[in-house]
């Protein structure tokens, strides 16, 4: 009798602890939702010396054109709502997710990646536009850095197009599985934040370039 | 002997389990995503916040400077309504990590940008002049 109760006290202790490991890594949002935002963090100070360069090399023009005569507001406006539509269908997308509603999280996923697409095309518009005038990154400090910062900004999209269209596979495959929902949180943190660095993108490098 | 310790923590690990379950689930659904309400409340503002920049800029009712300082306040407000409304940012969530990350990072982006354009332009006001330079070439 008393050997059992020595025995099962300790024993419940492990169990207790047991658990708890269990639904850390089982789960998993709260671990890998706290990593993922750290990799978005170390991403901002990839955008902020970007950003930095821009500010610093964003008058030198080395003769050749300045912003005012090369930025077209209305493509930009257009843009940017293409990437803003983008981030309320992928929220759309997650609200159906916590639903359970496959079919539907795939109809907003599809839609957002299609958003994207709409955007990354003006964007790849607008440089083909650019690099035609002979604004090229090689013209001046001011288009390298114009280039490095939009294109970097861009890249990123094309990449989170890419990881959309593996989770809508792995979604159809596997269905609304924990990890797949577990990803597709990761994938939406990544998205708006590309959405808040676009706001970054639009106000420092077009606004206020154009009002130059 | 063997089976009585065995089957108690058994038992208490699927409790514990079903307990924890619905703790990470109901902590998810506060967390992770907001309402359909809050994300339509995030897209009105943020449409009505890029509007306005995109509209100072190009009818020009403003001197430019002050415009130059509209713009600048109408993107810090979205940046935060952004974060608050589609990227859920609390001070709650993950034990306030998430915050003290972010915290962090806006003060190494505040040094890194008003660091490096103090830093260059008064570089630049140093330097000489470009028509200066120009001559010597």
């Amino acid at each position: 009798m008393s050997s059992s109760t020595l025995s099962s006290d300790p024993a419940q202790k492990a169990t207790f602890y047991l658990a708890e490991e269990e639904a850390h890594d089982h789960g998993g949002m709260g671990g890998t939702a706290l990593g993922f935002w750290i990799y978005l963090m170390s991403d901002c100070l990839i955008f902020a010396v970007l950003f930095a360069t821009y500010g610093v090399l964003g008058t030198a023009y080395a003769g050749g054109p300045t912003p005012r005569e090369i930025f077209e507001l209305p493509l930009v406006a257009l843009n940017t709502s293409m990437l803003l539509l983008s981030s309320i269908t992928y929220g759309f997308a997650m609200l159906a997710m916590e639903r359970g509603a496959q079919r539907e999280t795939q109809g907003w996923l599809a839609i957002t990646g299609l958003f994207g697409l709409a955007f990354l095309s003006i964007e790849l518009y607008e440089f083909a536009n650019l690099i035609h005038e002979g604004a090229t990154p090689q013209r001046s400090a001011f288009l390298s850095a114009f280039f490095t910062l939009v294109g970097t900004h861009g890249l990123h999209v094309t990449f989170g197009i890419i990881w959309l269209v593996t989770l809508m596979v792995q979604v159809s495959r596997r269905g609304l599985i924990q990890e797949n929902k577990r990803r597709l949180l990761c994938l939406s943190m990544f998205w708006h934040f590309l959405d808040v660095v676009w706001i970054g993108v639009f106000t420092f490098v077009y606004l206020l370039g154009v009002l130059r | 002997m063997s089976a009585g310790p065995v089957n108690v923590p058994s038992s208490a690990v699927a409790d514990d389990e079903a307990n924890h379950d619905h703790e990470l689930h109901s902590h998810g659904d506060t967390h992770g995503h907001g309402s359909r309400k809050s994300y339509l409340i995030g897209f009105a503002l943020s449409v009505v916040l890029t509007a306005i920049p995109f509209w100072l800029v190009m009818g020009g009712p403003l001197s430019a400077g002050v415009t130059a300082m509209a713009i600048m306040a109408f993107a810090f407000v979205q940046i935060i309504v952004h974060m608050i409304y589609f990227l859920h940012m609390d001070s709650k969530s993950e034990g306030g990590w998430t915050m003290m990350a972010l915290v962090f990072t806006v003060v190494l982006v505040v040094i890194t940008l008003s660091g490096s354009i103090w830093v260059m332009y008064h570089l630049n006001s140093n330097m000489m002049p470009a028509e200066a330079m120009s001559e010597m070439r």
